[in-house]
C-alpha cells in the first residue's frame, strides 16, 4: 500500500500475495530476467573472470574513497563543471533547488535516479513549484500513478499492461478516450509523443549516474531508451545527483565493471545507450547542457565504510539479485516500504534508515543463496542479512516468543543428556500420536506450519535410540 | 563544509587520518590497468568486422556494407527507400560526411547540424565499432552534435572498417589518440541498437525514446 | 586403514526420521568407512546462528569440534548442516584464539553425504533397486554452498529401475528457510504451493533431496494437498532402504 514503511512488510506481503495484477505482472520472471542473464552469462567464457575483477576495482575504489573523490571534484571542476558535496539528503534537495531556483527552471526532466527517490526530490520541487517529469518510461508511468518504483531497473514491473493502459487512458485526456490501447507498442507511442515536448521544454535535466569516474571527472549512465540522453543534452542545465560509492578510478575500470553490468540485469551484451558525460558544452559544440552539476551524496554511505556492511557499497544496482530472490518475485518491490527491495534493499535499507525501522527486512529470507550467487560484485548478501539478525538479536529487536524458543532450543542443545530426554520423549509422544496417520493436520504451537501444510510425524525411537540398539 | 565532513567521515571509517600513500594511486591513474578482455572481440580484422556485423544485428540494428566512400549516398537512399523514409537527411557537420559525393543522389534534401526535433533521419560519423557487442562509438563535438543521437527517429552512422575494434578500452584508446591532449568531449556516446523498452508488461518495443532505427553502414575492407 | 567418519545425524533425522541416519550409515559402510555416530552430538547451532544469536552458535560449534574433530571425515546427510560446519564455523570461531585453528581444520574435512561419497570417495554407482519415477529438489544450502548438484544424479542413474524426470525450478527454494517458515508462513506457503505443484507436473511417484527440513516442508504440502507423491531422503534409495513409510506417510 502507498507510504507503507519496512515495519509493515509482512502485512504488506500478505496483500501482495493476494495482489491478483501483482502476481500477473510477477509470473515468469524464471523465464524472463533469470533466463535472459543466464543466457548472457553462458555467452561470455570471461564471466566471473570479470565478476572478480569489478570486485577487485570497487574494493580498491571504496578503500581509497577520499582520495578518489577528490580526484573526481577537481576533474569536473578544472573541466568547467561544479561539485556540490552533500551530507545528507536535506543538502542534496537544498542544493538541487538552488541551482533550479537560479536558473528560473519551470520544468524540469528526470532520468531514473534511485538517488532521487532516496531523497524525495520530486515532492521538494513540486512544493517549491517547479514540475518534475519522469521520462524513464517506468518511471512515467508510476509517475501518473503517484506510485514509487518497485524495481532498480524496471519500476512498474509490478504493472500489467491493462493496468498501464488504464493509467494512459486516464492521464492522457487529449487523446481520444475511445482509442485502443491494448498493443504496449501503442502505448509506447503515446508516451514517447508526450515526453517529446518535454523534454524541448525542460530548463533543467536530473540525472543519477551509474559510475563517476576519477580520472576524467565524468559522470556515466546507462539506458535503453534514451532518455537520459534526451535529460542530459537538451535543457541549459544538467544535474547529476549519485551517491559517492559510484567513484571508480578510470574508465578502463569502468569498463570492466559494463561488462557485467548489463549482462546481469537484462542479459543484454551492453545496454543501448550507455553515455559518458564530462562537463558542460565546450567552445564549438553544437548541443549540450551549459551548466554541469554534480551533487555527491553522502547520505549513510561513510557510516557503512569499514564496518561489516561495507561489502553492500559495492553495488551497481543491477537488480540482478532482485530478480532471482524467491521473496522478491512473490511480493514485489513495494512490500518492502522504502526505496530499495530484495535482498540488495534488505541489506541497505536499515543501513541507510536504521535497523530499529526496518526490522522485517533481514528476516524475510529463506538464505537460499540465489542472490549472492547472481551478484556481478560478489556481494555476500546472506552473510549481511545474518549480521543485521545479530544486530537486531543484540538489541533486542526480535519478537519475544522467538527468542523464548531460540533460548530453549540452544540450551537443549548444549546439554546433550537433556537433550537426548527431551527428544526422545518428544518423539515417542509425537511418534505414537501420529502414527497411524503419519503426518498432522494441525498442532498446538505449529499453527504457522500447520495452517498450510502437514506436519509429518516423528517415527518414533530417535537415531541415537536405534543407532545404540544396532551396535549392541 | 560538507566536503570536509565528508573527507572526514571516510577517513574516520578507514581508520587513517590523512589521505592515502598517493604515489601508487597516481601511478595506476597515470597506467590504468585493464580487467579481463573477453576473447571474443579480439579477432583478425576481417572476422573482428563480421563479429560487430552480426553483434550489432543482434541488437537490432540494420547493417549494410559499402566498398568505398563515393558509395554512400546510393546506400543511404537505398536504405530510405527501403524503409519507406522521407529524403530529408540531417547530417553532422563531419566532412567525412558533407564532402560525400551526395550530387548522385539530388532528391536527398542533405542540411547539417545539431537537431532540433524535426529531423526524421540523421547522419552520423562513428570514432569507432566495438565488435564485441556490436557497439559505436560517437563522441560530441563541433563535428558530432550529439542530439543527431537522439532526437530523430531513424539514425544511419557511418563507421570505417578500419575502426572496428575489439572491446571498450581499445576503443578508449582510439578516441584519446585523436583528441588534443586534454579532456574528453562532452559527451561520448556508445550506442548498442536502437532505443527501446521493456517497461510495459515486459514486452520488447523499440523506439522508446531515441531512435527507433539504427542504420549503420560500413565503408572499407 | 578404513576411513573413520563421524556421522553428525542432524537433529531434524533424529527426531523426526532416523532412518536416513541408518541409510547415510549404511552407504558409508559399504564405501569402506568405519562409521561413528557420537551419542552427545545434539545441532550444528544453525537455527541460533540464522537468528543471529553468535553467542549459542558459538557455544555449539565448540561442542561439535570437540566432539567431532578426532574423525578423519566429519559426515552430514544434510547439505544445511554440512554447509554451516564447512562453510560457518570458521568464521563463527574466527576471533576464539582456542578454537580458530580447530574449526578451519574441521570445516576441511565436514562434508555433505552425497558430496563425500562422489567427490571424496570416488563413488560411481550403488548397488541399489527402486521401481519408478522420481524427481529431486537441489536443496539450497548443499547447492549453493557446497556446490552438491551433479553427485545425487550420478548415484541415482545407477539404481536399477529408477528413471530420473528433472524438476523444473529444482533450484528454487522450497520455502523453508529454517524460522522464515514460521515467521513469514503466507510467502513460504506460496513458495512451497508452487514447489509442489512443479513436483506433481513431473508425474514422478517420489520426491528426493538431500535435506530433511526441505522434505518435511515439501512432504507436509505435498499431504495436505492429497497429492499420491511420496517423499524420501536420497541416502534411502541410494541404500537400498526405500521400503519403510515414506515422510509422513504412516502405518494405514
Amino acid at each position: 500500500m502507498l507510504g507503507s514503511t519496512p515495519l509493515e512488510f509482512k502485512d504488506e506481503a500478505k496483500l501482495a500475495l493476494a495482489d491478483a495484477n501483482l502476481q500477473k505482472a510477477l509470473a515468469g520472471m524464471d523465464d524472463t530476467f533469470v533466463a535472459w542473464r543466464a543466457s548472457a552469462v553462458e555467452r561470455l567464457p570471461e564471466f566471473e573472470a570479470l565478476r572478480d575483477a569489478a570486485k577487485g576495482i570497487k574494493d580498491h575504489a571504496l578503500a581509497n574513497l577520499d582520495f578518489y573523490l577528490e580526484r573526481f571534484a577537481g576533474n569536473v571542476e578544472a573541466g568547467g563543471g561544479k561539485v556540490h558535496w552533500c551530507a545528507d539528503a536535506d543538502a542534496a534537495r537544498a542544493a538541487v533547488l538552488a541551482i533550479c531556483r537560479r536558473v528560473g527552471a519551470r520544468t524540469v526532466t528526470k532520468g531514473k535516479t534511485m538517488i532521487g527517490e532516496e531523497i524525495a526530490i520530486n515532492e521538494h520541487l513540486e512544493a517549491n513549484g517547479i514540475t518534475p517529469v519522469e521520462t524513464d518510461l517506468g518511471e512515467y508511468i508510476i509517475q501518473l500513478r503517484h506510485e514509487t518504483p518497485s524495481h532498480l531497473i524496471a519500476p512498474a514491473i509490478h504493472l500489467t499492461v491493462e493496468q498501464v493502459g488504464e493509467t494512459f487512458r486516464e492521464a492522457h485526456r487529449d487523446l481520444d478516450p475511445q482509442r485502443p490501447l491494448v498493443d504496449p507498442g501503442d502505448m509506447l507511442t503515446e508516451a514517447r509523443v508526450k515526453l517529446r515536448k518535454s523534454f524541448l521544454a525542460a530548463d533543467v535535466g536530473i540525472t543519477g549516474a551509474n559510475f563517476l569516474i576519477a580520472e576524467t571527472g565524468s559522470t556515466v549512465i546507462v539506458t535503453n531508451e534514451g532518455n537520459g540522453d534526451l535529460t542530459q543534452i537538451l535543457p541549459r542545465v544538467h544535474i547529476v545527483i549519485a551517491s559517492i560509492e559510484k567513484i571508480v578510478p578510470t574508465l578502463n575500470d569502468a569498463s570492466t565493471i559494463l561488462r557485467v553490468l548489463a549482462r546481469s540485469a537484462t542479459g543484454q551484451e551492453m545496454s543501448v545507450y550507455t553515455t559518458f558525460s564530462t562537463g558542460p558544452r565546450r567552445p564549438g559544440d553544437l548541443d549540450g547542457p551549459e551548466e554541469f552539476h554534480v551533487v555527491l551524496l553522502d547520505n549513510g554511505r561513510t557510516a557503512l565504510l569499514g564496518t561489516e556492511f561495507a561489502d553492500m557499497l559495492r553495488c551497481i544496482r543491477c537488480g540482478a539479485c532482485l530478480d532471482h530472490c524467491p521473496v522478491y518475485q512473490k511480493v514485489g518491490g513495494h512490500a518492502y516500504g522504502w526505496v530499495y527491495s530484495g535482498p540488495m534493499g534488505a541489506v541497505l535499507t536499515p543501513g541507510l534508515i536504521g535497523i530499529e525501522k526496518a526490522t522485517p527486512l533481514p528476516n524475510a529470507s529463506t538464505f537460499c543463496g540465489r542472490c549472492e550467487s547472481v551478484c556481478p560484485m560478489r556481494i555476500p548478501l546472506p552473510k549481511m542479512l545474518r549480521h543485521w539478525r545479530e544486530r537486531e538479536f543484540e538489541r533486542h529487536l526480535t519478537p519475544s516468543r522467538y527468542r523464548a524458543g531460540m533460548a530453549l532450543w540452544g540450551f537443549l542443545a548444549r546439554h546433550p543428556r537433556l537433550y537426548r530426554l527431551g527428544s526422545g520423549l518428544a518423539g515417542r509422544f509425537l511418534g505414537a500420536l501420529g502414527r497411524r496417520r503419519g503426518a498432522f493436520r494441525s498442532l498446538p504451537l505449529a499453527g504457522g506450519w500447520t495452517a498450510y501444510r502437514d506436519m509429518p510425524a516423528p517415527e518414533g525411537p530417535s537415531f541415537q535410540q536405534l543407532w545404540a540398539k544396532r551396535r549392541r | 563544509m560538507s566536503r570536509d565532513q565528508i573527507l572526514g567521515n571516510i577517513r574516520r571509517a578507514l581508520q587513517r587520518t590523512a589521505p592515502p600513500e598517493t604515489a601508487p594511486l597516481e601511478a595506476r591513474l597515470r597506467e590504468p590497468p585493464t580487467g579481463p578482455i573477453p576473447a571474443r572481440g579480439q579477432l583478425p580484422q576481417p572476422e573482428r568486422i563480421e563479429l560487430f556485423l552480426a553483434m550489432a544485428k543482434r541488437a537490432s540494428a540494420s547493417t549494410a556494407r559499402v566498398a568505398d566512400a563515393a558509395a554512400v549516398p546510393g546506400a543511404v537512399a537505398e536504405f530510405l527507400a527501403r524503409e519507406n523514409l522521407p529524403a530529408r537527411l540531417k547530417l553532422a557537420p563531419d566532412p567525412a560526411l558533407t564532402g560525400l559525393p551526395w550530387e548522385s543522389r539530388p532528391l536527398i534534401e542533405i542540411s547539417t547540424g545539431a537537431s532540433a526535433g524535426n529531423d526524421p533521419v540523421s547522419l552520423g560519423h562513428a570514432i569507432a565499432g566495438i565488435a564485441e557487442t556490436g557497439t559505436l562509438m560517437l563522441a560530441s563535438g563541433p563535428m558530432g552534435p550529439s542530439t543527431l543521437n537522439f532526437l530523430p527517429d531513424t539514425e544511419i552512422v557511418l563507421l570505417s572498417a578500419a575502426d572496428v575494434v575489439g572491446g571498450l578500452e581499445e576503443a578508449w584508446r582510439l578516441l584519446r589518440g585523436r583528441l588534443p591532449a586534454g579532456q574528453l568531449p562532452r559527451t561520448v556516446n556508445f550506442i548498442t541498437g536502437p532505443s527501446r523498452s521493456a517497461d510495459i508488461g515486459q514486452k520488447l518495443q523499440l523506439g522508446a525514446h531515441g531512435p527507433r532505427r539504427l542504420h549503420i553502414i560500413l565503408v572499407g575492407e | 586403514m578404513p576411513i573413520r567418519v563421524g556421522l553428525f545425524v542432524t537433529c531434524l533425522v533424529d527426531l523426526f526420521r532416523p532412518s536416513v541416519g541408518l541409510a547415510a550409515a549404511k552407504l558409508l559402510e559399504e564405501a569402506g568407512c568405519l562409521v561413528e555416530a557420537p551419542a552427545l552430538q545434539t545441532c550444528c547451532g544453525q537455527p541460533a546462528y540464522n537468528s543471529g544469536d553468535r553467542k549459542t552458535a558459538q557455544a555449539i560449534a565448540r561442542q561439535v569440534i570437540d566432539l567431532f574433530e578426532g574423525f578423519d571425515h566429519v559426515v552430514a546427510p544434510s547439505g544445511s548442516c554440512a554447509g554451516m560446519l564447512r562453510a560457518h564455523f570458521p568464521e563463527l570461531l574466527a576471533d576464539d584464539p582456542r578454537y580458530a585453528a580447530r574449526a578451519a581444520a574441521l570445516a576441511a574435512k565436514s562434508h555433505e553425504l552425497i558430496g563425500f561419497l562422489v567427490d571424496i570417495l570416488g563413488r560411481e554407482r550403488v548397488e541399489a533397486s527402486f521401481e519408478g519415477k522420481v524427481t529431486y529438489h537441489d536443496s539450497c544450502s548443499g547447492l549453493r554452498e557446497l556446490g552438491v548438484k551433479a553427485q545425487p544424479r550420478r548415484l541415482l542413474r545407477s539404481v536399477e529401475g529408477l528413471e530420473l524426470k528433472e524438476l523444473p525450478g529444482a533450484e528454487i527454494c522450497c520455502g523453508f528457510g529454517g524460522t522464515f517458515c514460521i515467521k513469514y508462513p503466507e510467502i513460504s506457503d506460496r513458495l512451497v504451493s508452487e514447489k509442489a505443484e512443479d513436483i506433481e507436473k513431473t508425474g514422478a511417484a517420489t520426491l528426493l533431496a538431500g535435506d530433511l527440513g526441505c522434505l518435511l516442508n515439501m512432504a507436509g504440502k505435498l499431504g495436505r494437498r492429497g497429492a499420491k507423491v511420496k517423499a524420501r531422503h536420497v541416502a534411502e534409495v541410494l541404500a537400498g532402504m526405500a521400503d519403510g513409510p515414506a515422510i509422513g506417510e504412516g502405518s494405514k
